[in-house]
């Protein structure tokens, strides 16, 4: 499919998919509520830390990663691997793949056109972080504000392709969400998402490094926090891109090869 | 336009007895068969003709649509539509065709079908001045007026029906594969559907294959059919010379104006049904003015017609001829 039908079909995929997440506006304030374990998290570590603390982690840092947490799970979620299941499920895969436009870009839109929506809910948030811990619990570097956007997108882009490239297994054993609720359970353990990774033994650190999670949520987050140092901020950016390119080459091996297996059924 | 050479479409499906051991027994081990949905079929179809694709259920019918439209891969065999390979799924091909399945949607459900119109334009990159020429021709012929603006979800089947197929016409498709379109539909809306479908043949030269288990659908669009049995073919031509092959009896519907006893019937032909008011008959082709004289000399007839028999019972015999034909072989 051509780069320049897929730039000029993008504002309309946009528009039409922040009408559908209207129209979902119930179902996606559901969603927002059930991704609330970083408060959770945040009241049971200021427990721990109390007056002290824990790695370096002082209650307001706390507060400030887990608030972090909380807005970069919002602005980075897709959903693409339960659509893509059930759509190969009903048969309504086989409308799509009539479309000259990859699937791949139509999920995508349609997981993106939702942002506005999730930065509704998350501004308040960020308003609550900037009054109860101030800026002092933010990064003062300009470096680690400069690079967010781009960790942003790498972590957005790692959660979307993972969650690409565990749908398109079900064009081949039509219905792979078991392998999702291994890679949420994996996300839940590495991302940082319960427990901030710098917190890891060392050992476990570097393990987790070489791992895709981290880098959905640990690596924006740190930045916010301002607890990386540049050199650090810099690799780890690297690192993520890679991820990124990675799972876009197995998304790509595994579409192309999933079509051939695709049965089409239903209807 | 349409060409297929020894096209075979086999898939591996999976068996399990029902019960507890057997699934505990699916675990270890999965007897598995090799399904051949379609077991190499050939024919060529020419630009702007309308063909009814036509078998039981299971025969193949939409599987080889499937492959035609690039959803599915062969197993083995050779398929061209206007010159491209189906699973390839270049844009330019995917651009020329649209498949439409009467049981499928591509509306989004809770928005407005304006909203998936507008997404296809720009899918298919289709110029606002041709788009608006279109939807206001596809507005006039299907008489979709504010249904546009409602939300899919609340569209009536029909309704829906007729959206969709606009939908799959904004782009003006060369080639049309239609799997079972005016299913579920009353009589009222299949007459609609099938008058704008042929009406849009005429007018843009697309071609089109249709699959129907309503056979008023392919007596009204398809001049040519192609019938398909267990993955294979078994007719392929003209749809009046199927009927003259499989069913060269003609039918005679006498309109009685007054009650006639069974016995009166006997020996004018073979009696198909027989009610108060009608008696049908079943005479062979060069007897038919010969019953004709004698019925109005001996019933009380009002009013006649001469008929084929109807498409339905064409077909159901044809189908019992190839399989039966294919038990012997087997047994051969």
């Amino acid at each position: 499919m051509s780069l320049k039908r897929t730039l000029t079909a993008l504002p309309t995929l946009l528009r039409v998919g922040f009408s559908e997440s209207l129209a979902y506006r119930a179902e996606m304030f559901i969603w927002v509520l059930s991704t609330t374990m970083p408060f959770v998290n945040m009241a049971l570590w200021s427990a721990v830390a109390g007056g002290g603390e824990v790695g370096g982690y002082d209650r307001v840092k706390f507060v400030a990663y887990f608030l972090c947490t909380f807005i970069v799970r919002q602005l980075t979620g897709a959903w693409a691997a339960w659509q893509m299941n059930f759509e190969v499920r009903t048969g309504t895969m086989t409308m799509r793949l009539l479309r000259p436009l990859h699937p791949v870009v139509a999920y995508a839109m349609e997981n993106l056109a939702a942002t506005p929506l999730k930065v509704v809910v998350s501004l308040p948030v960020v308003a609550i972080v900037l009054l109860t811990v101030g800026r002092e619990a933010l990064a003062h570097d300009w470096l680690m504000w400069a690079v967010w956007p781009l960790a942003m997108i790498g972590s957005w882009l790692i959660t979307f392709l993972a969650n690409v490239c565990i749908g398109t297994l079900s064009l081949y054993m039509e219905q792979s969400l078991k392998l999702m609720d291994l890679w949420l359970a994996a996300f839940v353990v590495f991302s940082g998402y319960v427990v901030p990774v710098s917190l890891f033994p060392e050992t476990l650190r570097a393990v987790v490094d070489w791992l895709p999670f981290r880098y959905q949520i640990g690596l924006p987050v740190e930045l916010m926090t301002g607890v990386l140092g540049r050199e650090a901020a810099v690799r780890l950016l690297v690192q993520q891109w890679l991820w990124v390119g990675v799972l876009m080459v197995l998304g790509h091996v595994l579409w192309q090869r999933g079509l051939k297996r695709f049965g089409a059924y239903g209807g | 336009m349409i060409s297929v050479h020894g096209l075979r479409k086999y898939y591996q499906v999976h068996r399990r007895e029902p019960g507890l051991k057997a699934a505990l027994r699916s675990v270890f081990s999965r007897p598995s068969s090799l399904v051949k949905a379609v077991d190499g079929i050939d024919f060529d179809i020419r630009p702007g003709e309308r063909v009814g694709f036509l078998g039981p259920n299971g025969a193949g019918k939409t599987t080889t649509l499937k492959v035609l439209s690039g959803l599915l891969y062969p197993s083995e065999g050779e398929v061209r539509v206007d010159g491209h390979v189906p699973q390839r799924r270049e844009a330019e091909f995917l651009e020329k065709i649209m498949l439409v399945m009467g049981q499928k949607q591509q509306l989004l459900w809770d928005l407005p079908p304006a909203e998936t119109f507008e997404l296809n334009r720009a899918i298919y990159e289709v110029p606002l001045a041709q788009y608006r020429q279109t939807m206001r021709e596809l507005d006039e012929l299907l008489e979709l007026g504010e249904l546009v603006t409602k939300p899919t979800r609340q569209l009536s089947l029909g309704e829906r029906m007729k959206c969709e197929l606009a939908a799959a016409l904004i782009h003006r498709p060369r080639v049309l594969f239609m799997d079972e379109p005016t299913i579920g539909l009353d009589v009222s809306m299949q007459v609609t559907l099938r008058q704008f479908i042929k009406r849009y043949n005429e007018q843009t030269g697309a071609t089109l294959l249709l699959t129907s288990h309503y056979m008023d659908d392919v007596t009204a669009l398809c001049p040519r059919v192609i019938v398909i049995d267990k993955g294979h073919l078994s007719y392929d031509g003209d749809l009046n010379a199927l009927v003259q092959r499989v069913r060269p009896e003609k039918r005679v519907v006498f309109h009685l104006s007054t009650p006639v006893e069974a016995a009166a019937l006997v020996g004018l032909g073979k009696v198909v049904s027989h009610e108060p008011g009608t008696a049908v008959l079943q005479v062979d082709q060069g007897a038919v003015n010969a019953t004709i004289s004698r019925a109005l000399a001996t019933l009380p007839v009002r009013d006649l017609t001469v008929e084929n028999a109807p498409l339905e019972e064409v077909m159901s015999e044809l189908f019992s001829r190839s399989r039966a034909a294919a038990a012997a072989g087997a047994s051969a």
